[in-house]
């Protein structure tokens, strides 16, 4: 995967993931092209579109879209069933997610993502061991907020 | 706003957020950001030391700011300090700007690297992924140089965690993409292989994607994975839909590991091991079963999951290309799919069909889907799924269809959505070129592009059909008369009269015999549009009148007249006066002789690669013309008109208008196809009613994950109908081979392996092999229906002597073919001496009760048991002098049905059976070739010679054999190819 955008029907960006190297001027240029594109095509038409040398997959959830760039020799089913699998995430862990969590909380959806996706690849397909992650994350920071030593937290850690 | 549940609340952050949502313009929302920046700024500069919980706050606003889409040039050193927080969610904070906010500043980037240093030394595995996750985000070459070394050892270590492990592959992957040479290869690669052996099949997700990578670039280095992947795959294949746990989704287990194995197969050709490659085969097989099964959920992620790997799964067969019973299964699925309900998997199915037409196993099956397909390109209503019908059509069309398929894309472009009219035009162009057999028809094609679609014909479209025009003489007066006519029309396009002009201008004398088109009326045509024209067209029109002076000495007064004009003469652009005065003093102060020599017609264009063909490359990437480059499938068409040399130079064509008319100014490029405008942008989002939106449109705190889709109405299986009894032929009168049976037998004599027959119903694939008499063929039987074939017999009969010639040995089948299935038959084959009928083939079955018949001939013919022999040419010389007797020698004159191709004749030779003796006929054009036809009974030697005469278009063949009816047979079957 090249990179991976969320917006809004509005066309507001909510989230966006570069797993290439680019400037933040192609970057613009790049989302507000896709945006317009995928605005402008109908529901019920297919998920997927040729764009440039990229294959574009995107789904619409509620308000938001969801839209990632693979390439050429890349599958289109799986990554629209990643664009799910991350909602689900999202989902568990909000408890059912809306935008306005995306927005607020930002930069937990992205830490969720990077438990999920690295570098354009899945990483951890399991609900249950991306969560246990982010959730163990949650726990470090209530622990160190309270001022807890060091070892006890090792301890939490094993567990 | 809701309450921010998890972790610490950041509570000036909401506020901030919420401020920026309530701004009702955008220019309240700047004036906020700005009073934003202002303070941060002030605090970062501040005397007063920032506190963790605020620099994080800060820096978490900054990071909000940038994401909105404005530019943040400050704030990195805050990030950078939060780095070396004792605080994780410190750290986590500093650790997400640095990775979103990538910073060339040297002296940064030095101080991000220790404190990634210190994280991955930290032996804690939440602080170590924290820091691969920013290397593998940010994943530039200074993060390459500092750590690509150390990431393996964390890769590979006995003592790290999974989560670290599946963290430090995939990190090292994305240095590795982004810099191969930084990653030093050794002892880990070796263990990095076994990670598909890991018992954490998150581990294996992770470590597959790094594996395949690396075997991309060195295929050798880590063969071993091959049989790790297949048997990875087998028992994820094999399992149960709940054994993996939570790595099953939706009750199809781990599809995102299964797919990213069956890429890794990819890397590879097919396993050399029988052992692994029987698993293989096995694993593909029970894919394909799995997508006949009732699915097991209604749900559309069930169906995707599952589809995915069936899609990745014929992905490999046709990477594999090799096996025929699969490619023919695959193609059925895909055939399938085409009219699938769903419009993702019609668009999936057609892209997929495009890299199978491209296999011989499966070019014939796709074939059959082209009124499917071109049904799909009238009706789809969305445009990305018509693009890919086209390309379809594109990828399948060959001789046989060409007129059938050029005629459609023709009528699609009258409609066709404007983004994708200039690929259509380039598309139709190469195929009217590379399949015409006669030229008028390439003419009216390209003709008809223009008409149609004028503003899309780009410049290499047109000076190719002059190019064409110009290196045929059998069609130049039929391109003028139909020019001529063309430009009749009251409003025609720019570009017609570019061409109409530069053909009349050279072959305007072929038509100018009828009063109708005689030379003044031609002339006033074309200078009835010069006005209307842009200055490059003028310019052409101009050299097309000084071609007529010389070509109509009555136009002369006339066209002087027009040269001499104040408007031409004193024309303000330079390149219209110079022509004017030039052409002007031309006419007058050459003689006729003079004139006729530097007007002469122009002389043929070099052979080179068609300029259209190099642009479509261009268009759409490498591979886009895979279609035609692809020689394996149809090798007799490779150089119609020298059009499709295989020159690399795709890139750097030169521009075929430097040797055209020495016009200077290109003419300007088609105007840009428009794009959508971004007028419409939420015209259609309102009209859609998933998830039940009220009129308004949805609020955002409308929850994902209601159900979206309607549920799939489960699709029943076809039942059979219990078939109503009905008499079966007999056994022994099998009916007369079917029309095609001939053409279909000498498809096969220069080659073993391809379809033989297709209908509906049934498909028949040939695969075979021979040495010295024997023989040895594989029949695949493919019931392309969803209904099961009964009572299906397939039996080999002798007809007349054949018996006593040739014994074929034949395998039962099962008297059942299910919907779908593919059943395989073999043959063992014996030449006892030499024959000239082939056996027949009867296929017998019943297909929803009614006996269905097919009688074929199989393509076993005397050449299949030709012995190529070596010789020197003076042996080869005693020889053809020692058969000379006139009843030895069989010769055969013909006119050539193919393009005369020195590299496909040699391939046909050799494919027939005979060896190719070189350096032995003094015209090196010739052919010359050897060999013994084995049989039980007797050997019989062959000597061959093939005369091709390029200029006439024909060949003469000689064969000289011991054997009378050998000789004339041979000769027979062998004119058929050429």
């Amino acid at each position: 995967m090249q990179f991976m955008l969320l917006f809004s029907r509005q066309g507001k960006l909510r989230l966006q993931k570069w797993y290439i190297s680019l400037s933040d001027k192609e970057k613009k240029k790049i989302t507000r092209e896709l945006v317009q594109t995928i605005l402008a095509r109908k529901p019920k038409m297919c998920n997927f579109l040729e764009w440039r040398d990229l294959k574009i997959v995107y789904k619409r959830y509620a308000s938001l879209y969801f839209c990632c760039a693979i390439e050429d020799q890349e599958n289109e089913l799986i990554t629209l069933e990643i664009i799910h699998r991350y909602v689900e995430l999202l989902d568990k862990y909000f408890g059912s997610v809306c935008e306005l969590d995306i927005i607020f909380n930002f930069e937990k959806a992205y830490f969720i993502l990077d438990e999920f996706l690295l570098g354009g690849e899945v990483q951890e397909t399991s609900k249950k061991n991306v969560l246990k992650a982010i959730e163990q994350a949650d726990l470090l920071q209530e622990v160190i907020n309270s001022n807890i030593p060091r070892t006890l937290l090792q301890v939490i850690l094993v567990y | 706003m809701p309450a921010v549940s998890k972790g610490d609340g950041m509570r000036g952050l909401a506020v901030f957020i919420s401020d920026i949502r309530n701004c009702k313009s955008k220019e309240a929302e700047i004036k906020r950001i700005n009073k934003e920046l202002a303070n941060i700024r002030s605090k970062f500069k501040g005397d007063k030391a920032l506190d963790g919980y605020s620099k994080k706050k800060y820096v978490c606003k900054l990071l909000f700011i940038f994401l909105l889409g404005h530019d943040i040039d400050f704030g990195h050193m805050e990030a950078v300090n939060l780095l070396s927080s004792n605080k994780y969610t410190e750290k986590q904070i500093g650790y997400l700007f640095i990775s979103v906010l990538v910073n060339s500043n040297s002296e940064l980037i030095r101080l991000i690297n220790n404190a990634i240093k210190n994280d991955l030394a930290s032996r804690n595995p939440t602080f170590m992924c924290l820091a691969l996750h920013c290397i593998a985000n940010v994943g530039s070459r200074e993060m390459g140089e500092a750590f690509a070394a150390d990431i393996p050892r964390i890769l590979v270590a006995g003592d790290s965690m999974d989560s670290v492990k599946q963290s430090a592959a995939l990190c090292l992957l994305r240095l590795y993409k982004a810099s191969p040479d930084l990653v030093p290869m050794g002892e880990w690669t070796a263990r990095v292989v076994h990670l598909l052996n890991d018992q954490h099949m998150g581990v294996v997700t992770a470590a597959v994607s790094l594996i395949t990578c690396l075997c991309k670039k060195n295929p050798d280095d880590f063969k071993t994975c091959i049989s790790l992947a297949v048997s990875r795959l087998s028992r994820i294949v094999s399992s149960a839909s709940t054994d993996l746990q939570d790595y099953t989704y939706y009750f199809v287990p781990a599809p995102w590991l299964s797919v990213k194995l069956l890429r890794l197969l990819q890397c590879y050709p097919p396993p050399e091991d029988a052992a692994v490659k029987g698993r293989l085969v096995e694993c593909l097989e029970t894919v394909l079963n799995k997508a006949q099964e009732p699915p097991k959920s209604k749900k559309v992620q069930h169906s995707n999951a599952k589809n995915a790997i069936l899609f990745e799964t014929i992905s490999l067969i046709i990477h594999y290309d090799s096996e025929p019973n699969l490619l023919v299964r695959a193609c059925n699925q895909l055939g399938q799919f085409l009219q699938h309900r769903e419009t993702n998997l019609r668009y999936l199915a057609l892209e997929s069909m495009c890299t199978l037409a491209s296999s011989e196993f499966s070019h014939e099956a796709v074939k059959t889907h082209i009124d499917t397909v071109i049904n799909a390109l009238k009706t789809e209503r969305d445009v990305s799924v018509r693009q890919r019908a086209a390309d379809l059509l594109y990828a399948m069309c060959d001789r046989s269809n060409a007129k059938q398929i050029v005629s459609e894309m023709l009528r699609y472009l009258e409609t066709a959505d404007y983004a994708i009219r200039e690929e259509i035009v380039l598309k139709v162009a190469i195929l009217a070129e590379k399949y015409a057999v006669d030229y008028s028809w390439y003419v009216d094609t390209i003709l008809n592009l223009i008409r149609i679609a004028g503003d899309y014909v780009s410049e290499e479209v047109w000076y190719r059909v002059l190019q064409i025009v110009t290196n045929r003489d059998d069609v130049q007066g039929y391109a003028a008369k139909t020019v001529f006519e063309a430009l009749q029309a009251p409003a025609c396009h720019e570009n017609m009269v570019k061409v109409g002009g530069y053909i009349l201008g050279e072959f305007g004398n072929l038509i100018a015999g009828d009063p109708r088109s005689s030379p003044p009326v031609q002339f006033s045509l074309l200078h009835s549009k010069f006005h209307l024209c842009s200055v490059a067209t003028r310019a052409l029109l101009l050299s097309t009148y000084i071609k007529f002076i010389n070509l109509f000495p009555e136009t002369k007064a006339t066209i002087q007249g027009v040269l001499r004009a104040g408007s031409q003469l004193r024309n303000a652009d330079v390149e219209l006066q110079q022509r004017a005065v030039e052409y002007l003093t031309l006419s007058s102060v050459a003689s006729t002789d003079v004139l006729a020599t530097v007007l002469e017609e122009m002389p043929p264009f070099p052979e080179r690669e068609s300029s259209i063909l190099a642009k479509l490359k261009r268009k759409k990437g490498p591979g886009a013309g895979s279609a035609l480059d692809d020689s394996r499938r149809d090798p007799s068409s490779n150089d119609i008109n020298g059009g499709v040399e295989p020159t690399p130079s795709t890139v750097s064509t030169p521009s075929p208008s430097a040797d055209l008319l020495g016009l200077r100014a290109a003419p300007p490029p088609a105007a840009p196809p428009a794009t959508s405008g971004a007028g419409n942008l939420l015209v259609d989002v309102f009209s859609d009613g998933p998830a039940a939106q009220p009129s308004l449109g949805p609020t955002p705190e409308e929850a994902f994950l209601s159900e979206l889709e309607p549920p799939a109405p489960e699709s029943p299986m076809a039942l059979l109908a219990d078939p109503a009894p009905a008499a079966d032929p007999g056994p022994d009168d099998i009916g007369p081979p079917i029309p095609e049976a001939d053409e279909l037998l000498n498809k096969f004599v220069c080659k073993n392996n391809g379809v033989l027959f297709e209908n509906q119903l049934l498909q028949i694939g040939v695969k075979s092999e021979f040495r010295q008499n024997l023989g040895r063929m594989y029949l695949f039987y493919g019931n392309k229906t969803s209904v099961q074939f009964q009572n299906f017999s397939p039996t080999v009969v002798h007809p007349g002597d054949l018996q006593t010639q040739l014994a074929v040995q034949t395998k039962r089948v099962a008297a059942q073919v299910d919907g779908g299935a593919q059943v395989q038959q073999v043959l063992n084959i014996e030449c006892l001496r030499d024959f000239l009928t082939p056996p027949l083939l009867s296929v017998r079955f019943r297909y929803g009760g009614a006996p269905q018949s097919l009688t074929l001939k199989l393509p076993v013919t005397i050449n299949k048991f030709f012995q190529p022999t070596e010789m020197a040419a003076q042996d080869f010389f005693q020889r053809w002098k020692q058969l000379s007797l006139p009843q030895q020698e069989a010769q055969k004159i013909f006119k050539a049905n193919h393009p005369m191709d020195a590299e496909v004749t040699k391939a046909k030779l050799l494919g027939f059976g005979s060896a190719l003796l070189d350096n032995v006929d003094p015209n090196p054009e010739n052919f010359v070739g050897a060999g013994i036809i084995q049989t039980k009974a007797l050997q019989v030697g062959c000597l061959l010679r093939l005369e091709p005469n390029a200029q006439a278009q024909m060949y003469r063949l000689t064969l000289r054999t011991s054997k009378e009816p050998v000789s004339r047979h041979l000769c027979e079957l062998l004119a058929q190819q050429f």
